[in-house]
C-alpha cells in the first residue's frame, strides 16, 4: 500500500474557526495508507511547503494529500512543491476544506464530519494516482489578430513591435472599425480619426504585419502555439497591387446604396472605400449594387480607372497561416432599437441612435458636418438625449450598463452645445456613471454649458409632423413632464456582434449569455480565455470605451508575446486517453468534445482470423483541456482522463457512500 | 405632500408589504430602481396624488397607511402601460391591483369615495341582475354624486339613438353571480370591521 | 368556425348597441353563424377586478365554464370582456390555488380548454382581411382612418392580440377594404373611459390628445374595436373645432359589404358619421328616419 501524508490546513481561522482541526486529525489518522498527518497554519506560506518536503522525506511519503483551500487557488503551488521534493506532482490530491466547507457552513459538528468525508475522499483517490509526464511541444512564432478597431490595431501593433510577426484579419474593406466612425472622444474631445489615422497607416506600413482586410476567417484547428488558421480574402474586384487609389472611380459609380458606414444616413456608389481616410486606400466593388454584375452592363470604373485595377473576373481566395497565438477583437455592435416601439425609432427619421449622431455631427459625415435633422434638413431648437436604450433592460433589451453612454452623451451634449449655442439640449438619465480619470468633471462640463439633466427613463417618443413629444417623469420632483423637440438622440446599448456565436464556436472559445467573449477569470484572467493561445481585447468582451480598449488590446499583446518568446512549451498531462483494444470506433466521444480534440484513425490489430483494421479514437494532446466529457460519453470504457481514471473516481464515490 | 413627513425605516415592515404583494400580485416590488418610466407613461397621473413610481418607492419602505390610502390606487385604469415598459419587469398594474385589494380588506377609508362607490353601485347592480344595466349605474352614481342635472342633455341624446335601455335584463345565471358578489361583499364586510 | 359561441357582453345592448348590430350583421354577411352563450352574465369590467383581483376573474370565469361545458370558446367584439375573459383564462391556465378556488366558488369544472378570442382578430386572422375584401363590393376608397385600439387589446403581453405600439391587425383590414390608415402614434394611448364620470377633467383632457393626433396625421375619423373608447371618443370631444366621428369597425367592414346604415347603427353616434361616409360616397341611398330627426 502506498504510503499517504495528510496535511490539515488551518487557513489561519478561515477553517480552523469552524472545522474542528483535532477532531479531523485524529480521524484522518485511521484512515487506510496514512502514516503521517499534520496540522499547518498556514500550508501555503514557505514553513508550510517546507514542513511537507520534510515529512516526504523523513516519512519516505508517497502520495500527499494537502486540505486547505480549492485548487484553483493553490494546486500549482503544491505541485511545484511535489517537483522540489523529488515526486512527480501529480501524485498530489487537494480537499477543499475552505470553500466547500468552512466557509460555507457555521454548524462545527456538521462541518467537521463533511471535512472528514472530504479528506476521505482525497485518500482514496490518491492511493490509485499514477505519476503522469507533461510533453513539449513547439510553438509557431506568429500572431493572428481578429478585427482591424482600435483594439485588433493596438494589439497587432504591440505585438509587431515585439519583433513577431503578425497576421490581421478584417472583414470589412477597412481597418479602423468603429472608432473612425466616432467624431470627437471624451473625455479631452480629441479628434477621433486624427488619433486613429496614423496607427492605421502604422499597421499597413509596418514590415511585421500581413494585413488582410475584406477577409473572413473560414477556420481554426490546432492548438496553443500550433494553429492552423483558413482566411477567406473575399473578392474586391479591385487589384490591390495595382490599384493607387486616385478615386477616378468612385465618382464616377453610377449605382447609390445606402452608407455601411454613415449608416444609411449617406449614399456611397456600388464602387466604394467606405471613407476617406480608409486603409488601405483601394475600393471595393459590392456586387449585390453594381450594375455590371446585377445586369452585366455598365463598365464605367473599368474604364475610368487608369491602373487598369478593376477585375471583374477576381474570386475569393482561400489562405492558410500558421500562428501560435490568436487575439480576437472583433468588436460590439449597436443595439436595434426598434424593440422600443414606444420612441418611434422606426417612425421618425427624427429618432436616431448614438452612433448615427456621431456620423451626423462628424465633418466626414453627409452633412458635412452640420447638425442637421434627418427627416427635414433643419438645425434642430431642441435635441433630447435619451440613455439606456436596451442597457439597464431586463425586459427588452440587456440587463448589463453598456457603460460608454454616459460619457458619450455628454461628449455629444457638448458638441451641440458648441456648434449650436443657442439649441437647448435635455438628456435622459437613470445615473449618470462617470467613474473614470477626468471623467466627472467632463460630465460636469456638460451641465455647466447649459445641457439639462433630467433624471427619468422616457415614458414615449410621439412622431407629430416633423417634431417629436417626449413624455417622461421628472423622478427628482414626481411629476410628469412633456416637452416637443426637432431631434431625438438614443444612447443605443453596446451589444455583441450578431455572428459572435458563430466566431465563438470557429475558435472553440466561450461566450456569455449574451454573447460577449467570456475571460478565463475575471479578475486574475482578463485577457486570456479558457482555451489556451487565444486572447481577448476590446468591446467583444464586454463594453467598453477606447481608453479600455487600447488598454486591453496591450494586456493580451504582451500575453500573447510571453507565450510566443518560448521555442518550446510543455502540454499539460490531464489529458484524455483512449484504450484502443476497447475502443470499438464508435466516435461518440468525438461529438461530445468541446476542443475538437478528438478525430479517427485506423490501426491494424491482429486477432484469431488473422490482421485486419480498425478505427479508433484518437486525442490530440494539444487540444485536450481535459474536461472528461468523452469519458464519459464512451460506452466501451476505453476513454479515460489522466489524473481522474475510472478506478480513481470509482475509488472517491466509495469513499464517500461505503 | 409626503416631502415633509419623517420616516423612519423599518425593514420588517416594509418586508412584510413585499411579500404580501408578491402573493397577491406575483411580482417583486423590492426589483423597482425608480426610473420614471411606469409614471411618463401613465395616462392619468394627474389625477394621482403619487406616481406609480412614488408608489413602488412608499411600498418599499413599508408605508402601508399611505400607499392603501392614497387616490392613486383607486384612479388607476388597469391600462398595463407600465407593465409592458418596466424595464425591470415588475408588474405595476398588477401591484396597483393588489393594493386594491389589500385596502378592502383592511377596510381601510378611501380618499376616492366616489370611485369607490361607482365600483360597488356596479357590482350590486351585477349582482341584482346578473348584467349591467348602464341607465340604472349612471342614475345611481349621479345621485350618489349629487350631481344629477351634469350631462343630462348627454343622457337624452343617448336615449334618442336608442342607447340605453331602460328596462334592466336578467338571464338565470344571475343567481350564481349573486352568490360570487356575497363573497366579496362578505370579505369586505369582514375587513371593515 | 364552430367552436365559437357569441358573447356579447353588457354594453352592446345599451351604449354600444350599433357595435352589435353591426357585428352580428357583418358575420351573417360572411355566413358565420355563431350562436350567443345562452344564460351569458356580466364579465365584470371595469369595476370587479379593480375592487378585487378573484372577483375579477370569477365573473369572467363563469362564462368560460358555461362555454367549455358546451365545447366551445368564446367570440366577443368587446375589448373589455376580451380582456377580461383572457385574464381569467389565463389565470386558469397558470392553474394552482388561483384555478382550484375558481372552480369551488363556481360549482362547475373550469380547464380553460378554449382560449376566448376578440372579435378582431377573428376576423383578421380567422376568416383573413383577404377574404373579406374578396366578398366586399364597395372599396372604402378615398377614408382616412386612424384605428385606435385602446389598452384592453394591445396590453398586456400575456393576452395581447397585437403589438404594444403599433398594432397593424385594424389597419391591414381596413386597408385591404381600400381605405388608407394613416399612421400615428397615439393607437394603444388609454382614453381614460373608466373614469370618465369620476375625473371628468382628465379624461377630456386625454381624448382631446388622442383625437388631435389623429387630426393631425390627417386623419377623417377614428376606428374603434371597444364600447369603453368609443363612446369616451363620442361624447367626450372638445366643442370648437369640427369633431372627428369614431367608428367601430364593424361599421366600417359592413359599409364595404355593401349593408344599410341603419343596420350597422350608423345613425346612432352622438358625432354623426354619416355624411362624412355620404359625402365619400360610400353610403348611398335616403337619409333615414332617426339620422334626419337628429341632425
Amino acid at each position: 500500500m502506498k504510503r499517504v501524508g495528510v496535511f490539515l490546513c488551518w487557513c489561519g481561522s478561515n477553517i480552523a474557526g469552524v472545522v474542528d482541526m483535532d477532531r479531523l486529525q485524529a480521524e484522518v489518522e485511521r484512515m487506510p495508507g496514512v502514516v503521517h498527518v499534520e496540522q499547518n497554519k498556514y500550508t501555503c506560506s514557505d514553513p508550510g511547503q517546507e514542513s511537507i518536503r520534510r515529512a516526504i522525506r523523513e516519512h519516505r511519503l508517497q502520495r500527499v494529500v494537502v486540505a486547505a483551500c480549492s485548487p484553483r487557488m493553490h494546486e500549482r503551488t503544491f505541485r511545484a512543491m511535489m517537483r522540489t521534493a523529488g515526486l512527480n506532482p501529480y501524485l498530489l490530491e487537494m480537499a477543499n476544506l475552505r470553500e466547500h466547507c468552512s466557509w460555507v457552513h457555521r454548524d462545527i459538528d456538521e462541518a467537521t464530519a463533511k471535512a472528514v468525508d472530504l479528506v476521505r475522499r482525497a485518500v482514496f483517490k490518491v492511493r490509485l494516482a499514477r505519476p503522469l509526464q507533461s510533453g513539449k511541444v513547439p510553438i509557431t512564432r506568429r500572431a493572428l489578430v481578429l478585427g482591424g478597431g482600435i483594439a485588433g490595431i493596438q494589439a497587432a501593433l504591440d505585438l509587431a513591435d515585439f519583433g513577431i510577426p503578425v497576421v490581421l484579419v478584417e472583414s470589412s474593406p477597412s481597418l479602423g472599425g468603429r472608432m473612425a466612425q466616432l467624431d470627437k472622444t471624451f473625455p479631452t474631445l480629441d479628434c477621433s480619426s486624427c488619433i486613429l489615422t496614423p496607427k492605421m497607416v502604422e499597421v499597413a506600413t509596418h514590415p511585421s504585419i500581413r494585413l488582410l482586410t475584406y477577409s473572413e476567417v473560414e477556420s481554426v484547428e490546432g492548438y496553443v502555439g500550433n494553429f492552423k488558421v483558413l482566411v477567406r480574402r473575399k473578392a474586391r474586384s479591385v487589384d490591390e497591387q495595382r490599384c493607387t487609389g486616385c478615386g477616378e472611380c468612385l465618382s464616377k459609380c453610377p449605382a447609390k446604396v445606402p452608407s455601411e458606414f454613415d449608416l444609411g444616413l449617406g449614399t456611397r456608389g456600388a464602387i466604394y472605400v467606405p471613407f476617406p481616410q480608409a486603409v488601405p486606400n483601394v475600393p471595393v466593388i459590392d456586387r449585390q449594387s453594381c450594375l455590371y454584375f446585377t445586369r452585366g452592363r455598365c463598365r464605367i470604373c473599368q474604364r475610368a480607372c487608369p491602373a487598369g485595377a478593376i477585375d471583374y473576373q477576381q474570386e475569393d481566395r482561400l489562405e492558410s497561416y500558421e500562428v501560435g497565438a490568436i487575439v480576437v477583437a472583433t468588436g460590439y455592435d449597436q443595439f436595434d432599437p426598434a424593440a422600443y416601439g414606444e420612441y418611434a425609432y422606426r417612425a421618425s427619421p427624427n429618432v436616431i441612435t448614438g452612433l448615427e449622431f456621431e456620423r451626423l455631427v462628424s465633418s466626414t459625415g453627409p452633412t458635412g458636418g452640420r447638425i442637421l435633422t434627418p427627416g427635414g434638413g433643419r438645425e434642430p431648437q431642441r435635441v433630447v438625449f435619451i440613455k439606456c436604450v436596451g442597457s439597464r433592460d431586463e425586459q427588452r433589451g440587456a440587463s448589463y450598463c453598456s457603460k460608454t453612454c454616459c460619457m458619450y452623451v455628454a461628449k455629444q451634449a457638448i458638441l451641440l452645445k458648441e456648434k449650436l449655442p443657442r439649441c437647448e439640449v435635455y438628456v435622459f438619465y437613470m445615473d449618470v456613471r462617470a467613474a473614470g480619470k477626468d471623467y466627472e468633471e467632463f460630465y460636469l462640463r456638460a451641465r455647466e454649458m447649459g445641457v439639462q439633466y433630467v433624471r427619468g427613463r422616457v415614458a414615449r417618443v410621439f412622431p407629430h409632423g416633423d417634431r417629436l413629444r417626449i413624455r417622461a417623469e421628472d423622478t427628482l420632483i414626481g411629476r410628469r413632464l412633456e416637452l416637443e423637440a426637432d431631434l431625438v438622440v438614443l444612447a443605443s446599448a453596446m451589444v455583441p456582434r450578431p455572428d459572435a456565436r458563430q466566431v465563438a464556436r470557429k475558435l472553440g472559445i466561450a461566450a456569455n449569455q449574451h454573447g460577449f467573449f467570456s475571460e478565463a477569470h475575471p479578475k486574475l484572467r482578463p485577457v486570456e480565455t479558457h482555451t489556451a493561445g487565444i486572447f481577448l481585447a476590446g468591446a467583444a468582451q464586454g463594453p467598453k470605451d477606447i481608453p479600455d480598449s487600447v488598454a486591453q488590446a496591450g494586456a493580451a499583446a504582451s500575453k500573447a508575446a510571453a507565450l510566443l518568446s518560448r521555442q518550446e512549451m510543455e502540454t499539460e498531462p490531464v489529458v484524455a486517453e483512449v484504450n484502443e483494444h476497447w475502443c470499438s470506433g464508435c466516435l461518440r466521444c468525438a461529438r461530445v468534445c468541446p476542443y475538437n480534440a478528438i478525430s479517427e484513425r485506423e490501426i491494424r490489430v491482429r486477432t484469431a482470423a488473422g490482421v485486419r483494421t480498425k478505427t479508433v479514437a484518437t486525442v490530440n494532446p494539444g487540444l485536450c483541456q481535459g474536461c472528461g466529457a468523452c469519458a464519459v460519453a464512451c460506452r466501451d470504457g476505453a476513454m479515460n482522463l489522466a489524473g481522474f481514471a475510472d478506478q480513481q473516481v470509482l475509488a472517491e464515490v466509495d469513499a464517500l457512500c461505503l | 405632500m409626503v416631502g415633509s413627513r419623517l420616516m423612519r425605516p423599518d425593514l420588517q415592515k416594509s418586508e412584510r408589504l413585499r411579500q404580501r404583494i408578491q402573493e397577491l400580485a406575483g411580482t417583486d416590488v423590492g426589483r423597482c430602481y425608480q426610473c420614471g418610466k411606469c409614471t411618463g407613461g401613465c395616462p392619468l397621473v394627474e389625477a394621482m396624488d403619487f406616481t406609480p413610481r412614488q408608489i413602488m418607492r412608499l411600498v418599499n419602505w413599508g408605508a402601508e397607511d399611505e400607499v392603501l390610502r392614497c387616490q392613486t390606487i383607486w384612479v388607476c385604469a388597469t391600462c398595463f402601460t407600465c407593465t409592458v415598459r418596466c424595464p425591470r419587469q415588475i408588474k405595476v398594474a398588477e401591484v396597483m391591483e393588489a393594493l386594491r385589494s389589500l385596502a378592502r380588506r383592511e377596510g381601510v377609508r378611501s380618499p376616492a369615495r366616489d370611485i369607490l362607490r361607482f365600483h360597488r353601485l356596479f357590482l350590486a347592480i351585477v349582482g341584482r341582475f346578473g348584467r349591467l344595466h348602464e341607465l340604472s349605474l349612471v342614475m345611481g352614481y349621479k345621485v350618489f354624486t349629487g350631481r344629477l342635472f351634469q350631462d343630462l342633455g348627454l343622457g337624452l341624446q343617448m336615449f334618442l339613438r336608442g342607447k340605453l335601455s331602460p328596462v334592466p335584463e336578467r338571464p338565470g345565471g344571475a343567481r350564481q353571480l349573486a352568490r360570487i358578489v356575497s363573497w366579496w361583499a362578505e370579505r369586505e364586510r369582514k375587513g371593515g370591521r | 368556425m364552430n367552436s365559437y359561441l357569441y358573447y356579447p357582453g353588457c354594453s352592446l345592448a345599451g351604449t354600444a348597441r350599433e357595435y352589435g348590430q353591426s357585428t352580428l350583421a357583418v358575420l351573417r354577411r360572411l355566413g358565420c353563424e355563431i350562436p350567443e352563450l345562452d344564460d351569458w352574465t356580466c364579465c365584470g369590467a371595469s369595476s370587479a377586478h379593480s375592487l378585487d383581483h378573484r372577483l375579477g376573474l370569477a365573473l369572467a370565469a363563469r362564462n368560460l365554464a358555461l362555454a367549455e361545458a358546451q365545447g366551445r370558446g368564446l367570440l366577443t367584439p368587446c375589448a373589455a370582456c376580451y380582456s377580461r375573459l383572457a385574464a381569467a383564462w389565463h389565470g386558469v391556465r397558470q392553474g394552482g390555488e388561483v384555478a382550484e378556488w375558481l372552480r369551488e366558488i363556481l360549482g362547475r369544472p373550469l380547464e380553460g380548454t378554449f382560449r376566448p378570442r376578440s372579435l378582431l382578430e377573428f376576423l383578421v386572422v380567422e376568416i383573413g382581411s383577404h377574404e373579406i375584401a374578396r366578398q366586399a363590393g364597395v372599396p372604402l376608397d378615398g377614408l382616412k382612418v386612424a384605428c385606435y385600439y385602446g389598452c384592453l387589446l394591445s396590453r398586456p403581453a400575456e393576452w395581447a392580440i397585437d403589438d404594444a405600439d403599433n398594432p397593424q391587425l385594424m389597419d391591414g383590414l381596413l386597408e385591404e377594404l381600400g381605405a388608407r390608415a394613416v399612421p400615428w402614434a397615439y393607437k394603444t394611448e388609454c382614453c381614460g373611459s373608466f373614469l370618465a364620470l369620476a375625473r371628468t377633467a382628465v379624461v377630456f383632457g386625454l381624448v382631446e390628445r388622442i383625437v388631435e393626433a389623429a387630426r393631425e396625421a390627417g386623419a377623417d375619423c377614428l376606428v374603434t374595436a371597444c364600447p369603453m373608447c368609443q363612446a369616451n371618443l363620442d361624447m367626450r370631444q372638445r366643442r370648437g373645432r369640427p369633431p372627428l366621428p369614431i367608428f367601430y369597425f364593424t361599421q366600417l367592414v359592413g359599409v364595404s359589404l355593401g349593408l344599410a346604415p341603419e343596420v350597422l347603427g350608423l345613425d346612432r353616434h352622438i358625432i354623426p358619421g354619416l355624411p362624412l361616409l355620404r359625402e365619400r360616397n360610400l353610403v348611398s341611398g335616403p337619409v333615414g328616419l332617426r339620422e334626419r330627426l337628429l341632425r
